[in-house]
């Protein structure tokens, strides 16, 4: 009889031990998600608000209003935004055709020195990429290329050098069977067009990934572009830009903060509409990058 | 040491294993050493080997050849348009005739050569200090352009890599005319110039596909890196920059500011900066790695509803660009920040820090160094969820089902099953974002520009040092402050590179995943 019970006991806490696990990990969750979502909500909020253009220390505005948009675009935020989406449109279309090209080489052609040339790459990738920038730099101010005309000149750096990120694509090349090649180079196809015609039309998952990761670049860079644009305000890109605006010396933290977080939605929300629809794509970019290392 | 076999081993109690396995890993580090030494000496070997293959090919092919082959040591491409090769004849021809003539100009590359004055210690890069001159000729004053030292070692260095492609271009033609020897010896057809068009499309397609991206790469990355690298033995910044003022050589001077340790200079400062950083790459790394793997563990879980949600959820924090959630979340922590002015009311901020006029987190280099860590957990564990949910969907649902036959409970499970599977399969990736992280100029920079301010140093390198520094922040700092620095810079820049490079050594030797990385072709 009491074995009975220890027996039903210990069946019912299976379940209940389940249950309060559960109900653990939604609170986690709940808790998670508010974290991760309240500086977005808070963003938003902080961009209606009209009372004050500085920083203050209460969450919801005392009065709503659209004042930082319309301020916004009075001032050069849209000329930053516009040379961000040109850089972003030509740097992914740039970009993946350096980076396509590199990753499929070294995953399906054999060519003498491909090790080398991969090693090499390896070593390269582990100097500071800004280091090259103080010789860019002063070429390019010859050259005119700096300054106003900087996202000419940023196009040129983000895409030259690309091919040496070719880690993720080529992991992806490298799943795609090799039989497939052998088929159609026995049944008389050049490699061209076995690049072309078979394995490209395989390969819209990584295409479509290396487009968004192209397009996503130049709206997040500071480092490169401050260097390029040298406080010239006709050059900048939204992150320099908006870091001025905050850190730009002086009391610009407390003439221009709510702009910012007005102009953090406006970039936001386009990028992350494009982000967001292409998600799938990403999500196998990464995880496909993580296996293969 | 002894080693011991697999049955030994398994005798051994779970503390001992692990001081047994501890014990094995310093053991190996010798091991490690001299193939690492014995692949170098092979390295050079070969390399010996190869250049006496080459001399002797190039002795064989001036013995056999006849007057075409034997002029074409002299003028490119006679061999190519002996045998027909039109094209290439042409183009080998073309090559040689513009170097000779570059380097032979009143201004072309021996000129430049020549007044880069390389690497003499004391001796400026560059002749001539521009400004205002005697003119002896015509009794006046005039105002003489000089050399600018930044565009003398460009061009003194684009030379010396013209001459390095012509030693190659000769080689490769003098090989060219001993492949067509042995192709008209054997009786087949030599290659026209169509034929040669077509293989890029097929057998050389790889060049096709190869020559755009390494000529960007070789433009702006290689020479800019070789340029900075020499930079590092000159005095190069904002005082020796331009016309007027030239740079010169100064040995391993540069060098010196990383040996003395221990002095209360940059070299003190650039300790404690290499402390930090690679104390920042090991917490953000891990913190992101568990959490991130955590949360998809749990979301993972079965019973859990609305899977999908909770990771949209997270992933727009990747949606949103980096620069502009930093920027905003960074403030936030600020005196005036919402939350920075919540935790001041709250008096959570702690008495000590108060003392020493503390009033925010970022103020305070201890508190300002948690918080960039955690604050990365919130940039970083979406990534790292999503890269563990692929993987986790990965693994073999029977390896839990046969486990909790035999009694497992779900942490036994995590140890056991998911965690090892896990580190196996992310080792390599784990791996770039310890470097990554290295390297993570936006984290830092963005969310406080490396702050709060390091008294003790002050200003260095003509800027001021942040107690959370990372080098590639200071890096930044130094290029763009008011001295620029740039030899500075390049030092670092080259720390860096040193830094990483041994780590990577390290890793890539100790984890097993790595060494059969390429075997699914």
């Amino acid at each position: 009889m009491k074995n009975n019970n220890s027996i039903e006991n210990h069946g019912l806490s299976i379940k209940t031990v389940n249950t309060i696990t559960n109900t653990f990990i939604y609170i986690f969750l709940i808790a998670m998600s508010i974290i991760w979502l309240v500086p977005f909500v808070g963003i938003v909020l902080e961009s209606l608000r009209v009372e004050t253009t500085g920083q203050v220390s209460y969450f919801v505005p005392q009065q709503f209003g659209f004042d930082n948009y319309i301020r916004l675009f009075e001032s050069d935020f849209p000329k930053w935004f516009l040379n961000t989406l040109l850089m972003g449109v030509v740097v992914s279309v740039l970009q993946t055709g350096f980076i396509l090209s590199m990753s499929y080489t070294l995953s399906r052609l054999r060519f003498k020195g491909r090790k080398t040339l991969m090693n090499l790459m390896l070593i390269l990738g582990m100097f500071p990429g800004f280091l090259s920038m103080i010789l860019i730099y002063k070429v390019f101010a010859d050259l005119g290329l700096t300054e106003a005309n900087a996202p000419i000149g940023l196009i040129i750096v983000y895409c030259a050098s690309s091919g040496m990120g070719y880690y993720v694509s080529k992991g992806f090349f490298d799943t795609i069977p090799k039989s497939l090649d052998e088929a159609a180079r026995i049944d008389g196809a050049t490699r061209w067009q076995v690049f072309y015609k078979v394995i490209m039309p395989l390969s819209k998952p990584i295409i479509i990934y290396t487009i968004l990761m192209g397009f996503m670049a130049p709206w997040g860079d500071y480092m490169l572009a401050r260097f390029l644009i040298n406080n010239n305000r006709d050059g900048m890109n939204v992150a320099v830009g908006m870091y001025k605006w905050l850190n730009g010396g002086g009391d610009s933290k407390f003439r221009n903060y709510t702009m910012f977080c007005a102009a953090g939605v406006c970039v936001s929300v386009p990028v992350t509409i494009v982000f967001m629809s292409l998600q799938k794509y990403y999500v196998e970019g990464v995880t496909g990058g993580a296996v293969k290392g | 040491m002894k080693k011991l076999n697999s049955l030994e081993y398994l005798k051994l109690s779970k503390s001992q294993a692990l001081w047994y396995d501890v014990r094995m890993f310093f053991c190996a580090i010798p091991g490690w050493l001299k193939s690492l030494f014995v692949g170098l000496w092979k390295y050079i070997q070969n390399f010996g080997e190869n250049v006496k293959d080459e001399v002797l090919d190039i002795i064989n092919t001036f013995k056999k050849g006849n007057w075409a082959v034997k002029l074409s040591f002299l003028v490119f491409g006679l061999g190519n348009l002996y045998y027909g090769q039109v094209l290439r004849g042409i183009l080998f021809l073309v090559f040689e005739l513009v170097f000779i003539v570059y380097m032979a100009l009143p201004s072309g590359g021996i000129y430049w050569i020549n007044k880069v004055n390389w690497f003499i210690t004391g001796q400026t890069v560059g002749r001539e200090q521009g400004g205002l001159k005697y003119n002896p000729v015509t009794d006046t004053y005039g105002w003489v352009e000089g050399d600018d030292s930044v565009r003398v070692l460009l061009y003194g260095l684009l030379s010396v890599i013209f001459i390095v492609a012509f030693i190659a271009t000769w080689r490769m033609q003098v090989k060219q005319c001993r492949i067509n020897m042995d192709i008209k010896e054997k009786r087949r057809k030599i290659n026209s110039a169509k034929d040669d068009l077509k293989s890029l499309l097929d057998e050389q397609f790889y060049k096709t596909l190869l020559t755009p991206s390494l000529l960007g790469i070789l433009v702006f990355t290689v020479l800019p890196i070789i340029y900075m690298i020499i930079i590092a033995f000159t005095n190069y910044d904002a005082a020796h920059d331009g016309h007027a003022n030239l740079f010169s050589w100064v040995g391993l001077t540069n060098f010196n500011e990383f040996t003395n340790f221990g002095s209360d200079g940059l070299s003190a400062a650039l300790g404690e900066m290499v402390g930090w950083t690679l104390m920042w790459a090991f917490f953000a790394t891990f913190t992101n790695y568990f959490a991130g793997m955590f949360v998809a563990i749990v979301i993972n879980k079965k019973g859990i509803r609305f899977k999908k949600l909770w990771r949209t959820i997270l992933v727009m924090t990747i949606a949103v660009p980096q620069f502009v959630s930093l920027l905003y979340v960074g403030r936030l922590f600020d005196r005036q920040g919402v939350i920075g002015s919540f935790l001041e009311s709250a008096n959570l901020i702690p008495e000590s820090m108060i003392a020493q006029n503390d009033y925010s987190l970022w103020d305070n280099p201890l508190t300002a160094k948690i918080l960039y860590i955690v604050i990365n957990l919130w940039i970083g564990v979406p990534y790292v969820m999503l890269q563990a949910t692929g993987i986790l969907m990965n693994i073999p649902a029977d390896l839990y089902e046969s486990s909790r036959v035999d009694g497992a409970n779900s942490f036994q499970q995590f140890t056991k099953i998911t965690l090892p599977y896990m580190l196996f399969v992310t080792g390599p990736s784990l791996l770039t974002s310890f470097v990554g992280n290295l390297n993570n100029f936006n984290v830092i920079y963005l969310l406080n520009g490396g702050g709060p301010v390091n008294t003790k140093f002050g200003t260095m390198g003509g800027t001021q040092v942040g107690h959370s520094d990372l080098l590639i922040t200071f890096l930044f700092k130094v290029t763009t402050g008011g001295e620029s620095r740039y030899y500075l810079a390049s030092v670092l820049g080259i720390f860096v590179f040193i830094v990483v490079a041994l780590l990577s050594l390290v890793v890539y030797n100790v984890m097993p995943s790595t060494k059969n990385e390429e075997d699914y072709s």
